[in-house]
């Protein structure tokens, strides 16, 4: 339960001093404000129990429809065409995770402890994907990596890797590496400066300074992001469909068992366990890294 | 060997916004070439917008006019809202904000199958716009919350609020004096994201759209599959000029709610 930050905040004076009438408190009013903020909440409420909760626990129910009944969840695991591409999303989704948690870290850091002229526009470059539909982040992928790519243009020999799970590997990095970014700046931005210059005073070599300090400063962000980025791998849905690879990825075989096979109750199924997959594992890295957060003051 | 080690970082940096860069400048070009395949040299026209302008520009009104529905569904739903959660910030708060973030932690695809599901078999709602504004507030909404209930949060609501009411402001006209006015850079902030996100959003509304509503990813998607390079590029052109604005509105407006807080 975070502090909302009452008591933390500086009150504003100038209507806090002047002296409350006893009616306030009392009776009336405080009845008819506490009316009004269940009426602010009611549209909310019903919306979200309308279009999300009931849904959502009517896909469940779906799940269990098929001849099979619960026994689908154990049919995942047990046809392998089901099984492995939960196998290749987890994979493709984990590297791309480390790959973005490096790169992103390493000019994160660069960009929050350099000030030089372009440094805004550098900045800008990598933060731009953050509004690209995963479409889109295919698609670039394809003028980069496909048959009339630039880089099949400009190297000799045949290099088409964009339908291949080096595509799917790169678009997935794409919108990665500005999430991850944002979040590690947000956090190097907080780190102590002394504690560097503590460590190079005394004589610590850079990758010292590196393991000691900066990366157990950073690791609540680190799991923040890295999480972040793994969910919205698993998910990815539009890359995946735009780039239409070789390899079969879960939300490409939810998308096909519901439109062409017309599979409800096993689309429902693997519906299920993809967002339980990404929503647990959300939470336990914001509980991981709020901790952290804490622990360090 | 040291400076070695030390140019590392601006090299991986270097690369990483080549990497972005080098395909949206390809896309850019692209769209603008007479022939992408003979390259530059064939010349620079404005052709191929004209002809994405043609076929898709009722995609690009729906993207628009969606995002302004979905601005305003979520100004209504989200602002009281935020409000009432700031103002009674205990369990059952904490557990509403988690369950509409929901949808920013499950896949769109998700999210849209269990609407297909429950509301599919209407089909005048199905094949109505609104459909597809439904899932843009699902995953807009969050966004909405979060960014006011930020800016409230920092806000002694309390005491300004029985300062008013001590002056004799009913409920309904202290929220609209002094609440909104105080939590303006977070609505700014919210509103901005919401209409960046709901232009882009391809996941869910790939899922519940008909042939006859296109949104403008939806329309990109089909580009790819089936027009010439040219076209999609173009198409994909006309889709930056719209949201690389809106998405550096939507960062200053954060980073400006953000130092308020202050």
């Amino acid at each position: 339960m975070p502090d909302f930050g009452w008591g933390a905040v500086p009150s504003r004076p100038s209507l806090s001093d002047r002296p409350l009438p006893d009616t306030l408190v009392s009776g009336d009013v405080a009845v008819k404000q506490r009316q009004f903020l269940s009426l602010c909440l009611l549209p909310l409420v019903i919306f979200t129990l309308a279009f999300l909760a009931i849904p959502i626990a009517r896909l469940f129910l779906a799940s269990g429809e098929s001849a099979d009944g619960w026994a689908i969840y154990l049919r995942i695991l047990q046809t392998p065409r089901y099984l492995s591409a939960l196998m290749q999303t987890v994979v493709v989704s984990l590297a791309v995770t480390a790959a973005a948690l490096v790169i992103s870290t390493t000019a994160g850091l660069y960009l929050v402890r350099n000030q030089f002229p372009g440094r805004n526009v550098l900045l800008s470059t990598l933060t731009l994907p953050l509004a690209f539909p995963g479409v889109v982040v295919g698609f670039l992928i394809i003028l980069l990596g496909g048959r009339q790519g630039l880089v099949n243009q400009i190297l000799p020999g045949y290099w088409v890797f964009a339908y291949s799970v080096t595509g799917l590997f790169l678009g997935y990095l794409y919108f990665s590496i500005p999430r991850v970014l944002l979040t590690v700046m947000a956090a190097a931005e907080k780190i102590d400066p002394t504690l560097e210059e503590a460590a190079k005073t005394l004589g610590a070599p850079s990758w010292r300074i590196v393991t000691d300090i900066l990366l157990p400063a950073l690791s609540p962000a680190l799991i923040a992001a890295g999480a972040i980025a793994f969910a919205t791998a698993m998910g990815a849905f539009g890359t995946a469909f735009t780039l239409a690879t070789d390899i079969d990825v879960l939300p490409m075989v939810i998308y096909t068992e519901f439109t062409l096979s017309a599979n409800i109750a096993m689309a429902s199924a693997l519906s299920v366990v993809l967002g339980l997959v990404t929503w647990v594992l959300l939470l336990i890295a914001r509980s991981l890294s709020g901790e952290t957060i804490a622990a360090g003051g | 060997m040291k400076s070695l080690t030390r140019s590392i970082p601006m090299v991986v940096t270097l690369l990483a916004c080549a990497f972005l860069f080098i395909p949206i400048m390809q896309s850019v070009l692209a769209g603008l070439t007479v022939n992408y395949f003979r390259g530059l040299s064939s010349g620079l026209t404005l052709k191929w917008v004209g002809q994405v302008w043609q076929l898709y520009s009722s995609s690009i009104f729906l993207s628009i006019w969606l995002a302004l529905a979905c601005l305003v569904v979520t100004l209504i739903l989200g602002v009281p809202a935020a409000y009432a959660l700031a103002r009674n910030p205990g369990r059952a708060s904490r557990i509403l904000e988690e369950l509409i973030s929901l949808p920013l932690a499950i896949p769109g695809l998700a999210i849209a199958l269990a609407l297909l599901q429950l509301y599919g078999s209407y089909h005048g709602f199905r094949t109505h716009w609104s459909f597809i504004l439904i899932g843009h507030v699902l995953y807009t909404l969050p966004f909405m919350v979060r960014s006011t209930l930020s800016v409230l949060a920092t806000i002694d609501l309390t005491t300004l609020e029985e300062g008013a009411a001590s002056l004799g402001a009913g409920p309904l006209r202290r929220f609209f004096d002094i609440v909104v006015p105080n939590a303006l850079p977070g609505i700014l902030a919210g509103a901005l994201t919401v209409v960046t996100l709901s232009i882009g959003e391809f996941n869910l509304t790939w899922m519940l759209h008909t042939p006859y509503l296109k949104t403008l990813p939806v329309g990109l998607a089909d580009s790819y599959a089936s027009m010439r390079l040219e076209v999609a590029s173009a198409y994909t052109l006309v889709f930056f000029v719209i949201i690389v604005p809106l998405l550096m509105a939507m960062q200053w407006a954060s980073a400006r709610a953000q130092r308020n807080m202050q």
